[in-house]
């Protein structure tokens, strides 16, 4: 990405609002744009960065300076179905029965 | 009107690039310890992380990193110092997590190649990735458009895959079978998948477009889904491309859009598209660390590659003289060409070619008929270098070999031992044949007076009379080559 020096980029209404949908949250308008300002201000401080000269630095992947975190291909106990089945909303066969995925919900 | 007569002449070419999904064949998931096994009874492989319940935290399965290794040593690919998994964001139920860890800019297999029929295709890149549950669609005749209502079974969910995406580099569906028949053998020669499509442990998404010959950008690419066989995918990509055609003749515009292949109607469908699905979010999953191959672990992947299929191919045309067919059967099926090459490794007598031919004929359809490996069957490798000995030998014919071979499948023992309690044998005792076409040409005077007077076609009829007598009178157990150059001999 090209380095946007201290260039304020700010995030509009219509993008809180698609980011709302996306995430399947009811905002209402007040909170859209209570929310436009903070995620605005917040991508402030990420312009800070990048007028950093970070020529040679790697993006972070992960806080702690670990890798191959890696576990041994063997089986262990899963749960029990009927247990876990009865904390679901609704069950059906062995199956979490859930409403129709697709169409006019 | 003149520019549909000009459009009209326009020859398109065909580009084609193909995702190919392969499920890993690990005993655990990628990041818990439920089993990864096919048709267990629902949602009884499962546990706090293929749920995503709260709390929950997923550890990488080494071996997944293992088989990912093998596959960037196979197909050429550059494996990078460092590759770190993302969480791809959206809403469906076969997701319980409401995100599948994914690759995304830093896969584990960067830049690869596979070479088929001679030329290179590329392959942009391999990761890994989760696999994602099984809904079934609840009324409706069980399509999700209509369904009243979905039950969902979590036990694929979490289960290891590798997407291997080729560059849109193949022109025809012939190309594309090519790749997928080549990827499958790679895969399974290096164990690290089942790759059966039917079953869905290899699953293949085509990207089609077309283009103006002589012209380099890509068209709109129509991505197809749903083909579950390699033949399949030919006829899904013949169709499509069809479709795109007259449209583009019609003037009709391309719609970038996924269509759904019909196996029993021969048509793609395009499907109605999920909303905003397109913006997947994202973002490195906090929660693993980075993969970082060490040199051992690039070794240990390295060393468990066997000889290729290509390089397995080239030599046993070479060294057995197979036809490149017969080679390309037998290689398809690692466990089959094993066992062909211990067999060849013990013949005594006999061709390696017959080694083969009972491997992709009979034995590979009984394997298929069965549902059997070869390491289970009754016929060791040796037995079958023993059966080919005695065809070779001329003890038994080759018709008399296939019942000896059924026999030793049943379990009834050696070839030999079958041969002998079946009162199988060839006689190939040149006087006692002899002796048995002196018989039938005195029994047939006028056949043998017609053969003598005959044109061509009268001599080639009651030659195989006289032939069809002698074999008759030998029980059918003589030598045929024997017989046919007696034969010869007694009418000239």
């Amino acid at each position: 990405m090209a380095k946007q020096s201290n260039e304020q980029v700010s995030i509009t209404r219509s993008d809180v609002e698609h980011v709302a949908m996306l995430a399947r949250l009811a905002l209402t308008p007040d909170e859209v744009g209570e929310f436009a300002e903070q995620l605005t201000a917040i991508l402030g401080h990420a312009t800070d960065i990048s007028s950093l000269d970070l020529d040679g630095v790697p993006t972070t992947a992960h806080p702690l300076p670990v890798t191959n975190v890696l576990r041994e291909d063997v089986i262990g106990p899963s749960l029990d179905r009927d247990e876990v089945l009865a904390a679901a909303p609704s069950a059906e066969e062995g199956r979490f029965r859930v409403p129709r995925i697709m169409g006019e919900a | 009107m003149s520019s549909n007569e000009v459009q009209a002449e326009i020859q398109y070419e065909t580009v084609i690039g193909l995702e190919v999904h392969v499920e890993l064949a690990t005993k655990t998931k990628l990041f818990c310890a439920c089993a990864n096994e096919f048709g267990s009874e629902p949602n009884t492989n499962i546990c706090p992380v293929c749920l995503g319940l709260p709390g929950s935290l997923p550890v990488l399965n080494e071996r997944v990193v293992d088989f990912a290794l093998r596959i960037g040593e196979a197909l050429n690919f550059t494996v990078p110092q460092r590759s770190i998994f993302h969480r791809k964001n959206y809403f469906y139920p076969d997701m319980p997590k409401d995100f599948q860890t994914s690759q995304y800019d830093e896969p584990i297999c960067a830049e690869g190649w596979i070479e088929v029929d001679g030329e290179r295709i590329g392959i942009e890149r391999a990761h890994m990735e989760e696999d994602t549950g099984k809904s079934t669609h609840v009324g409706g005749g069980g399509r999700i458009h209509d369904a009243d209502h979905s039950l969902v079974d979590y036990n694929r969910a979490g289960v290891p895959l590798m997407e291997i995406v080729s560059h849109p580099a193949m022109r025809s569906s012939e190309q594309a079978r090519g790749y997928v028949s080549e990827l499958r053998a790679v895969l399974l020669a290096i164990g690290v998948s089942d790759v059966k499509m039917e079953e869905g442990s290899m699953r293949v998404d085509a990207n089609v477009s077309i283009r103006p010959v002589g012209t380099t950008q890509l068209g709109t690419k129509v991505e197809i889904k749903n083909m579950n066989s390699i033949r399949s995918l030919g006829r899904a990509i013949d169709y499509e491309v069809e479709r795109q055609t007259i449209a583009t003749n019609t003037g009709e515009r391309i719609v970038q859009e996924t269509r759904h292949w019909d196996e029993s109607e021969g048509i793609t469908h395009g499907m109605r598209s999920k909303e905003g699905s397109s913006d997947y979010r994202f973002f490195p999953e906090p929660d693993l660390a980075p993969v970082a191959p060490t040199d051992e672990m690039r070794a240990a992947a390295r060393a468990a590659i066997p000889e290729l299929p290509a390089a397995l191919r080239e030599r046993i045309v070479a060294e057995w003289q197979v036809a490149e067919h017969d080679a390309r059967v037998l290689v398809a099926n690692p466990a089959l060409s094993d066992y062909a090459q211990e067999s060849v490794a013990a013949l005594a007598s006999g061709s390696a070619r017959d080694v083969v031919n009972w491997c992709t004929g009979e034995l590979l359809a009984y394997g298929n008929e069965t549902g059997s490996e070869p390491n289970s069957w009754a016929l060791s490798p040796i037995a079958l270098a023993e059966l080919v000995g005695l065809v070779g030998d001329g003890a038994i014919s080759r018709s008399q070999a296939k019942e000896v071979l059924a026999g030793c499948l049943a379990g009834e023992g050696a070839p030999s031992d079958v041969a002998s309690a079946r009162g199988l044998a060839q006689v190939s005792d040149e006087g006692a044949l002899a002796a048995i076409i002196a018989g039938v040409l005195e029994a047939n005077p006028d056949a043998v007076a017609e053969y003598r007077t005959g044109d061509e076609k009268a001599q080639k009829k009651k030659r195989g009379f006289l032939m069809g007598e002698a074999m008759k009178a030998s029980k059918g157990q003589g030598n045929p080559a024997l017989l046919n150059r007696l034969l010869d001999a007694g009418l000239a």
